[in-house]
């Protein structure tokens, strides 16, 4: 069985690397939805005042230094991609840890 | 629709973190208790997929664009609760790795982008499915509407955050978030479909929902995906 789940989820991780870095440069440069209307409403100024947190690895989906910008977002997709799963993976390990590490019984109510 | 700072006023964006962090820390309390060691692998593949999927804007129309959501995707195949816990990681790493939505908007955008759509828009799909034919068709016309809605639904509590923060007027910000969202709104019924009928085709058994047969309400002992069977 569990090999079973890895297949699919192998399967689901490869098209999300190959979304990443194959599509997303081809992505739509236009501004989103709410970009749009900031700028068009007359507020887009106010969130321009720098932002809180100053040290985003890959702002914009870009990879500092990286010349070519389909490259770099395809590299920042990878990346993000790769983080975003290792992160998710490694919370849920824990927590499903903690609770087959429970000596208590589980699942009564 | 990702929210920088300076967008929200401070008891708005402290409102966003107040709730997020409430239903999170449910999420969280929940999956101590009964995340299955055979959810984790998809939990990790959901989040990185909707991620991915949220690099890829669409244009819609007058030179704007839109990209996917993914949270009632989430919820449909792994639960309403751990949809909230798959978004939380992607909006998390988006804000502190590729700036991405503001730090202090971080909880508002997380209730817009992920808890209407994890929750309200997997309510919707529920209740949708009941009146629905039972058949592969009912079920992905419930999760086509449910998934609209959800982000329409977001676009138009983003619009109400605005006009709180003092930000745009509730009668400007409304009309511009819900009219282009309702577009948007197509391109995430579009690839929400496209991905549960791939699912439900290759591996009908991991879609929580299908699975459960509808059985399965926020409070039941499981909404996540099935317990390991092995």
């Amino acid at each position: 069985m569990r090999r079973k789940i890895w297949g699919f989820v192998l399967g689901g991780l490869l098209v999300s690397f190959l979304l990443a870095a194959f599509v997303s440069p081809f992505a739509s440069k236009a501004p989103d939805g709410l970009e749009r209307i900031s700028a068009d409403k007359g507020f887009a100024e106010k969130g321009e005042g720098g932002s809180a947190w100053r040290f985003p690895l890959m702002p914009d989906y870009k990879i500092p230094g990286v010349r070519s910008e389909s490259v770099g977002t395809a590299l920042a997709g990878i990346a993000g991609t790769l983080l975003v799963f290792a992160v998710a993976f490694g919370v849920g390990k824990l927590m499903s840890r903690r609770r087959a590490a429970d000596s208590e019984p589980v699942g009564q109510k | 629709m990702h929210i920088p700072d300076g967008f929200l006023s401070a008891p708005v964006y402290a409102a966003g973190y107040a709730v997020s962090g409430a239903v999170c820390a449910v999420a969280i309390v929940r999956a101590n208790r009964r995340l299955g060691e055979r959810e984790v692998p998809l939990l990790g593949m959901t989040a990185a997929f909707v991620f991915a999927a949220q690099m890829l804007n669409f244009p819609v129309a007058g030179g704007t664009s839109g990209h996917f959501l993914g949270a009632t995707l989430a919820a449909v195949l792994l639960g309403p609760l751990n949809a909230c816990l798959v978004m939380a990681t992607v909006l998390l790493i988006q804000c502190l790795g590729f700036a991405d939505g503001g730090l202090t908007a971080l909880g508002a955008n997380l209730f817009n982008m992920g808890i209407v759509g994890a929750i309200g828009g997997w309510l919707l799909f529920r209740a949708l499915k009941a009146i629905l034919p039972k058949s592969r068709w009912g079920f992905l016309a419930a999760a086509a509407a449910a998934s609209w809605t959800a982000v329409v639904a977001a676009s138009a509590i983003c619009a109400v955050e605005l006009a709180w923060s003092g930000t745009s007027p509730l009668q400007v910000a409304l009309p511009a978030m819900a009219g282009v969202h309702a577009l948007i709104g197509v391109g995430e019924a579009l690839i929400t479909t496209a991905v549960l009928s791939t699912v439900l085709a290759v591996r009908p058994d991991l879609v929580s929902a299908w699975e459960r047969n509808g059985d399965c309400g926020l409070r039941s002992a499981d909404c996540g995906m099935k317990e390991a069977r092995s």
